[in-house]
């Protein structure tokens, strides 16, 4: 699967949330970054990475960044990714960011994504200048040493290119419905 | 001693594990073959009881045995670090004193 290029538009899309609502891209049209997360319950990556993706979305909340996180996964030979957990773990772990189901997973493949947790950071226009990986050590916070998300962030927001545009994303692989 | 290494290779921690158990082994004098297994298929993962990658067994026991009912699949494996982090790799101490245990020196 090819994932979206750098400088593509971000692709619409409209997803019932943990809080029951349907979220759609426009919603979020008067945020300067909108950060599209794919992600799930299951994954020890994405485990290892969330608490992580709530403090970042906390950090920049006041500047206008939204987050929005999807979980694709098939849910019938992974049921810790159904609706009913995903609601669970969001309350569980405070999630400060709309957790959306893409029970089709007509999203995640539009968006091309293959991993959980994969990051795609779009700007105000809606085009696409990050795409990868969260930070580079998903096992210790404190032996990070490229914060590939906050740099795109700070990038994005002070209107300049992210030094590392694409990372490879590290994690679980989306569990596509056979 | 037999020491089973199971692993999916879509997940990327099997390398990273492989390498973590090759230096607890070598830091406990340990001088056994590791037999690394490569799970394919779903059906390899309920024959082995696969619940995830990378699994190690010793002696055929797992390392970290599963509480309650085990999924068999193709999928990484989460563990719990001592400081209860979640991680996709069982932590060296864990493996160490899964070691030891075989070794009946604790």
């Amino acid at each position: 699967m090819i994932p979206l290029a750098i400088g593509a538009h971000a692709v619409p899309f409209s997803l019932i949330g943990v809080d029951d609502r349907t979220h759609s891209l426009a919603d979020y049209a008067e945020k300067p970054v909108l950060v599209v997360i794919f992600s799930c319950n299951h994954c020890p990556y994405v485990r290892a990475w969330e608490d992580r993706m709530v403090a970042l979305q906390a950090e920049y909340a006041a500047r206008g960044v939204q987050f929005l996180v999807i979980n694709a996964n098939d849910p019938v030979k992974y049921p810790e990714d159904d609706f009913p957990s995903m609601k669970q773990r969001a309350a569980e772990k405070g999630f400060n960011f709309p957790y959306l189901y893409d029970e089709t997973q007509e999203i995640a493949r539009a968006y091309g994504a293959t991993r959980t947790p994969e990051v795609f950071v779009f700007d105000a226009e809606r085009v696409l200048r990050y795409h990868g990986a969260i930070d580079d050590n998903h096992e210790n916070p404190q032996a990070v040493t490229r914060h590939y998300l906050r740099e795109a962030l700070d990038a994005v927001l002070s209107g300049t290119q992210p030094a590392a545009a694409q990372t490879p994303p590290v994690g679980c692989t989306i569990k596509w419905r056979s | 001693m037999r020491i089973q290494f199971l692993y999916y290779e879509e997940c990327p921690s099997h390398e990273a594990g492989l390498q973590r158990l090759r230096e607890v082994m070598a830091a406990e004098g340990i001088d056994a073959p590791i037999e690394i297994i490569k799970v394919e298929t779903e059906a390899q993962a309920e024959a082995l009881r696969f619940v995830g990658s990378p699994t190690i067994l010793i002696d055929g026991a797992d390392i970290v045995p599963s509480s309650g009912e085990a999924l068999y699949r193709l999928t990484c494996r989460t563990y719990r670090l001592e400081d209860g982090r979640f991680s996709p790799l069982p932590s060296a101490a864990t493996i160490r004193a899964a070691l030891q245990k075989a070794q009946g020196r604790t």
